[in-house]
């Protein structure tokens, strides 16, 4: 048997080598491989680039009160981001609000509890949200869900809170269209939740069953086993998947330009119409010319680096999922 | 082979002697156990002595690790799996759907096969699992963790950094945590489902002296792939072949004398 098998070794080393390939082919590949790779590096600094050109004479003109002023006004060729920056993160903050817990929720549910057959149901229908276009939402939300809103939810809290401190502004609708910042806010939440819910899910599944059992194995329920042992364990990556949303809910555009109401003041209350910074550019930048359009491509910068400083800072925390 | 045999037979004698005039802790009652359609575990009757050492040994798939399973109800975390039969724990049927799992498995600890410490400090280790089920001031919570932590043999190695996190402690430190975690809740039997298959030579040891101190406390159960582990600290152990027990009487016996041909096989490494 020995023998045998070492005999069959020294045919196979005397066998005639094969046909070597032909030289510098497989350099080409490596170089065409490096080069694709290479091009999206290339594009994405192009595009930061000429943003940052397009935008400075604005930045120029108008130095820091670029990001402070509240004022928009295109007849007098004044501009200010304030509006739509309070804009953008009040959305988005929104849409954490609401989104993160259910997104959790959802995670848990799949990871922990969910019985085997329910599984893949609720796990596609989660990942069919994310495969629904934005403007999808944007027309639901404007034409089934703004109006429905504003009878059963802006009217009714309004005449309830009107006159008190504090929630008597906050939750005050001057003009109970439906549309405004909180809307908004509740589209994107159901626009990020998919993807909040979908890498919490990976991360949860990530972490070892002997760990969930041993923390079963001293008694604990399972609200004490997911609150005290896994979510820590998962620590600072269910942070990233969070941040993940985020930068999706500050930079969607579509949905959030036919809810949010458009409007150029601020306004306390998250009830009124307001403007991101993404919806503004969308609405404006068609008929843009000269300072008005370097000031749109001076908010695109700024949208861009936040989002972009999220979604790097995102990716750093998911990366960082401690397993075992 | 000869001299796996050769070093079995020399631990034997090591542990006490065991004491079948010691009551029973755990009776198991024609238990049957299912995967989904599949049966692995088959009219498995089994008496485990109070304050007795009872390893189980077999190959792979034997079912042992199921077996050891059933006692705290961990697989009901599974859906598809399933026991039928009794386990009487000091008489009471742990399987009826009346027993509170989670009062079950403060009763009766298991330890895995890899250290599993939680991701807070070491004191919160073991404080987390005592707190699910006694209100205590904070002296007498000190006092537990630190009886926990002297009797699972590492408060002189954990005393100083009870802050820090468990993480950071070295494989074997982690296990004797697991381990400390698992007594702080005083429980009446310890699973251990081979608690020393992750760990070095030295550790295991350490792991195995403690087996035998905390026997004068715990009724103890240990899944073992290791035959002269199971030699060395067990008072009982039993053989499982393809979710059957095979043989089952005192550790001396079975390893100098076992009655079936299987065991013997087994046991001087002839398989499995």
């Amino acid at each position: 048997m020995v023998a045998l098998s070492q005999e069959r070794l020294v045919s196979s080393a005397a066998s005639p080598a094969r046909r070597s390939p032909p030289p510098g082919r497989d350099r080409l590949f490596r170089l065409a491989s490096l080069g694709s790779a290479l091009l999206v590096l290339i594009v994405l600094a192009g595009i930061l680039g000429s943003m940052i050109y397009g935008g400075l004479p604005a930045f120029r003109e108008f130095g820091l009160g670029f990001i402070t002023s509240s004022v928009w006004n295109v007849n007098e060729d004044q501009y200010g981001a304030w509006v739509a920056i309070v804009g953008t993160l009040s959305t988005a903050l929104i849409a954490l609000v609401i989104g993160v817990p259910l997104s959790l929720g959802i995670a848990i549910f799949l990871t922990q509890l969910c019985p085997p057959w329910l599984k893949r149901p609720v796990a596609t229908t989660i990942e069919l949200l994310a495969a629904v276009p934005s403007i999808i939402y944007g027309m639901w939300g404007l034409f089934v869900f703004a109006p429905l809103f504003a009878n059963y939810v802006q009217i009714p809290v309004s005449n309830i809170v009107e006159g008190m401190p504090i929630v008597g502004t906050i939750l005050y609708a001057r003009t109970p269209s439906g549309v405004g910042i909180l809307t908004a806010g509740i589209i994107l939440a159901i626009m990020i939740i998919p993807f909040i819910a979908s890498i919490a899910r990976d991360i949860l599944d990530q972490i070892p069953s002997v760990l969930r059992e041993s923390a079963y194995g001293i008694g604990c329920t399972t609200w004490e086993v997911v609150r005290n042992v896994l979510l820590p364990q998962a620590g600072v990556s269910i942070i990233g998947a969070i941040m993940l949303g985020l930068g999706r809910a500050l930079g969607e555009t579509m949905a959030v330009t036919f809810v949010v109401g458009n409007a150029n003041r601020l306004s306390g209350s998250i009830f009124d119409p307001g403007s991101t910074i993404a919806s503004r550019i969308a609405n404006e930048f068609n008929e843009a010319i000269g300072l008005q359009l370097n000031a749109l491509m001076a908010l695109g910068c700024i949208l861009f680096l936040v989002t972009f400083a999220v979604l790097v800072l995102a990716r750093l925390l998911v990366s960082r999922v401690k397993v075992g | 082979m000869s001299t796996i045999a050769l070093n079995t037979s020399s631990a034997i004698g090591n542990a006490a002697a065991a004491d079948a005039s010691a009551p029973v802790r755990i009776a198991v009652k024609d238990l049957n156990f299912y995967y989904g359609d599949f049966r692995s575990l088959k009219d498995i009757s089994l008496d485990f002595y109070d304050r007795q050492v009872t390893a189980l040994i077999g190959p792979s798939g034997c079912g042992k690790s199921t077996l050891l399973r059933t006692f705290n109800r961990i697989y009901s975390l599974y859906p598809e799996q399933r026991a039928e039969g009794q386990i009487l724990l000091d008489g009471q049927n742990v399987l009826s759907p009346s027993v509170d799992v989670n009062e079950l498995r403060a009763r009766v600890g298991m330890v895995f096969q890899k250290p599993t410490p939680f991701p807070m400090s070491i004191y919160d280790n073991i404080a987390f699992g005592i707190k699910l089920y006694e209100k205590l001031s904070k002296s007498e919570l000190d006092d537990r963790v630190e009886e926990a932590l002297r009797k699972a043999a590492l408060w002189d190695e954990a005393k100083d950094k009870l802050r820090q996190s468990g993480m950071g402690l070295s494989g074997g430190q982690q296990q004797r945590l697991c381990i400390a975690r698992t007594i702080a809740q005083r429980p009446e039997v310890i699973l251990l489902d081979e608690p020393t298959s992750a760990l070095d030579p030295i550790s295991t040891g350490k792991i195995e002296e403690l087996i035998e101190q905390l026997r004068s406390e715990f009724t103890i159960v240990i899944v073992t792939h290791n035959m002269q582990q199971a030699a060395r600290i067990s008072q009982f152990t039993a053989f499982m072949y393809l979710g059957e027990l095979v043989e089952f009487g005192p550790t001396t016996r079975m390893f100098m004398n076992p009655v079936k041909k299987q065991t013997q096989d087994y046991i001087t490494g002839r398989f499995g």
